[in-house]
């Protein structure tokens, strides 16, 4: 099945006119009246179908606020969900506008998949978790351990990095989703469970019983997740970038959905009239209304809020900003001046 | 005369109306227009792929790999290439499909032949199996079979032993593995003589039958050549192995013969639903043999079990090879749901990990595309070898 998918995507490639390609995705899209944006499957906090079959997440916030830039409308925009080893496939092919699903940012991805990353959505890291009742405290014990891992991803590598320069012997047992992944670790398959850290917690909500297992406290990689689009074409490129960019430097500026109202009829701060689009160049080198930022902070709220609501405090993941706090407050995120 | 008056007219008349001059032209022609076909959609892949930036070719093939996986056949660690990993992904498949049609042949004869049992029991528990099992979507069953396995085994710590040589645990079956000494050659080349005997004792024993109708035990002399043989020289050369024992060490046991559960998992499912299709084509094959000919085999004065050997099963194999080679060929193709489980086999390897780890697409899925069909190609020359010699020789 996921054998076809990709076929497809791959006989897509075949066949499609020359003169497709040629037409810029932010055209496509305006023409079309809505994003296509690729998703995880399942993955809570990032991007997961609830009982009514909305998607929610922050890497589905992100697409959201790509469409409340591009069409003032928050709900113009349509999921693919895509697993791992569809993903790239399927941006690369067209099926998809803008790739938001977990991707870590490598060199790789970035030069000969013809992929562009727009910039990095959460700062994450390689990490393990395992049962309690092993009593393991720390990475290093893991000798001759077997892995239940995700196939497809940076993953694996890390995976293989890690044991081999701690001279540590392992067996991989690789599966195709992440549901099965954690069937397999409950089923005691495996010893330890690798991914993200922030997927080691999402993933260790969804056990039976939570409290038996635990994540140790090495991360062994970094893994900066964010937006992919196609490279050649610039336009939409800044439109994905600065989209999130417009987010972060809300919450830099303290606008968010709340207030984003009151600011666009009172505030006098220069910053913040540039960032809602009353003054400065506002939309017009990206090709987009004026109000673009203000639709976003106001439908989807600032970084901060999304954060919080998706993986932070307000989630049962209870993810802490650490890495992904601004760059006030000790973390990478740092939005380039609106100006 | 009057034969050749129409030839010389038809040399006369234009070289469009002659026939062999028309089919050549439209053979050429149609093979002109798949070729530009075939040649315009390369050259649009190329140009798209070239336009977005994606790299092309085969050179990825060198690459150190860098991922570990979970069993291979040959030599494998993260140091290989990425061509390595295709090569231990299609060894998987080749073993997982074999190994599956072994078992599913033999499963599905004997349902089959129950099917036909005068026995009300054997039969009707024979309909429920068949029923059952290929009525089942084969990817639940192979989950089923893969979780419900896992769930009914304990923990390595907690392992079952046989009697301390062999252990059976969550993560598979533990054997002692065979490590051969110097002197096992000896051993190799008795079995190769034996099997190499049996077949001119067959063909010698089938001669003479047919020359003096008197019949040679030719299967327990086939057994003496081919096991009693090697066991003896076996014996007389002091035995000559040794036996890697597995052996409990932090998570799991190291060293011996690992099964993995995976493996166990596929097969079983793969040959449990398999076997219910072979088994409709062995009762319908035994069907289509005219119930006279039973009647005439045993009015010749032929026992029981000849008359299946010799009248019955031979016309019923005309009817069952054709059906029998479509359900090999789908049982290696299904083979590739392997992923679901995380067995490591062409599709979840190759085109899982390596394809994503690389992102060259169209080449991967060509060649994977390429091995299927091989392999089905092989199996339906093998198997229409084996049909032409079975079929009925007409005379």
């Amino acid at each position: 099945m996921r054998l076809t998918q990709t076929f497809a995507a791959g006989a897509f490639l075949f066949v499609m006119p020359f003169a497709f390609v040629q037409a810029g995705t932010l055209d496509t899209v305006k023409q079309r009246g809505h994003v296509q944006c690729g998703v995880n499957t399942g993955l809570p906090g990032f991007s997961f179908p609830d009982d009514t079959g909305r998607w929610s997440g922050l890497d589905v916030d992100v697409c959201r606020a790509v469409a409340a830039a591009v069409f003032g409308d928050a709900e113009k925009v349509k999921f693919t969900p895509l697993n791992a080893k569809e993903r790239f496939t399927a941006l690369q092919s067209g099926e998809i506008d803008v790739l938001s699903r977990n991707t870590t940012w490598t060199q790789t991805r970035d030069t000969s998949l013809g992929l562009n990353f727009t910039g990095v959505t959460y700062y994450d890291g390689q990490g393990f978790m395992v049962k309690k009742n092993l009593g393991i405290k720390g990475a290093k014990e893991l000798d001759g351990a077997a892995v239940c891992i995700q196939a497809g991803t940076t993953t694996e590598l890390n995976l293989d990095d890690y044991f081999r320069t701690n001279n540590m012997k392992y067996s991989p047992i690789t599966y195709d989703k992440g549901a099965e992944t954690v069937k397999g670790f409950e089923a005691g398959r495996c010893d330890v469970l690798t991914s993200d850290q922030s997927q080691l917690y999402a993933l260790r909500i969804q056990l039976k019983d939570p409290d038996s297992a635990m994540v140790l406290p090495e991360v062994i990689s970094k893994e900066p997740l964010g937006p992919v689009v196609r490279q050649g074409d610039d336009e939409w490129f800044n439109v994905v970038k600065w989209a999130l960019f417009a987010m972060v430097e809300a919450e830099d500026l303290g606008v968010s959905s709340q207030n984003v109202d009151e600011m666009k009829a009172n505030s006098k701060n220069p910053s913040i009239r540039r960032l809602i689009g009353l003054e400065g160049i506002a939309g017009k080198g990206l090709g987009l209304p004026d109000d673009w930022a203000y639709q976003i902070v106001k439908q989807l709220g600032n970084y901060s809020e999304a954060f919080e609501r998706n993986v932070g405090q307000g989630s049962p993941l209870k993810i802490s900003r650490g890495l992904n706090a601004l760059w006030t407050a000790g973390g990478l995120q740092y939005p380039p001046p609106f100006r | 005369m009057s034969d050749e008056a129409p030839l010389t007219k038809a040399a006369k008349t234009s070289i469009l109306n002659n026939p062999t001059f028309r089919s050549v032209t439209f053979q050429v022609l149609m093979g002109a227009a798949v070729i530009a076909f075939f040649g315009y959609i390369a050259n649009n892949t190329l140009h798209n792929m070239a336009q977005r930036g994606i790299s092309t070719g085969f050179g990825f093939l060198d690459q150190k790999a860098g991922f570990g996986i979970l069993m291979s056949l040959i030599e494998y660690d993260a140091d290989h290439s990425y061509g390595r990993t295709f090569f231990v992904g299609l060894l998987n498949t080749l073993l997982v499909s074999f190994l599956g049609i072994v078992v599913a042949t033999i499963l599905g004869f004997v349902i089959g032949i129950a099917r036909l049992s005068r026995n009300w029991l054997i039969a009707r528990l024979a309909t429920a199996y068949v029923e059952i099992f290929r009525n089942i979507p084969l990817l639940l069953q192979i989950l089923f079979w893969y979780f419900a396995v896992l769930s009914a085994l304990p923990s390595p710590r907690q392992s079952l032993s046989f009697l301390g040589i062999g252990y059976l645990n969550v993560r598979g079956l533990y054997l002692p593995a065979p490590v051969p000494e110097p002197g096992f050659l000896a051993v190799e080349i008795a079995l190769l003589f034996g099997v190499v005997a049996t077949v001119a004792v067959t063909i010698w024993a089938h001669r003479r039958q047919d020359r003096t109708g008197q019949q040679f035990p030719v299967f327990y002399t086939a057994l003496a050549l081919v096991v009693g043989l090697p066991s003896l020289v076996f014996a007389a050369s002091g035995f000559p192995v040794s036996w890697d024992m597995p052996v409990l060490q932090g998570f799991n046991f190291r060293g011996g013969l690992p099964l993995i559960p995976e493996l166990v998992a596929l097969v079983l499912s793969l040959s449990i639903y398999t076997a219910a299709f072979i088994a409709e084509i062995v009762r319908a094959g035994i069907l289509a043999v005219s119930h006279g000919q039973t009647e005439a085999s045993r009015a010749l004065g032929l026992r029981p079990g000849l008359t299946l050997q010799l009248v019955v099963i031979p016309q019923a194999m005309r009817v069952i090879i054709p059906p029998l080679t479509s359900q090999y060929l789908n049982l290696t193709k299904n083979s590739s749901l392997a992923t679901a489980v995380g067995y490591p086999d062409l599709v979840a390897v190759w085109s899982g990990t390596t394809l994503n780890q690389t992102g060259q697409a169209v080449e991967i899925i060509l060649m994977t595309m390429a091995v299927y069909l091989t392999i089905s190609l092989l199996i339906s020359m093998l198997m229409n070898w084996y049909n032409r010699r079975k079929a009925l020789v007409e005379r």
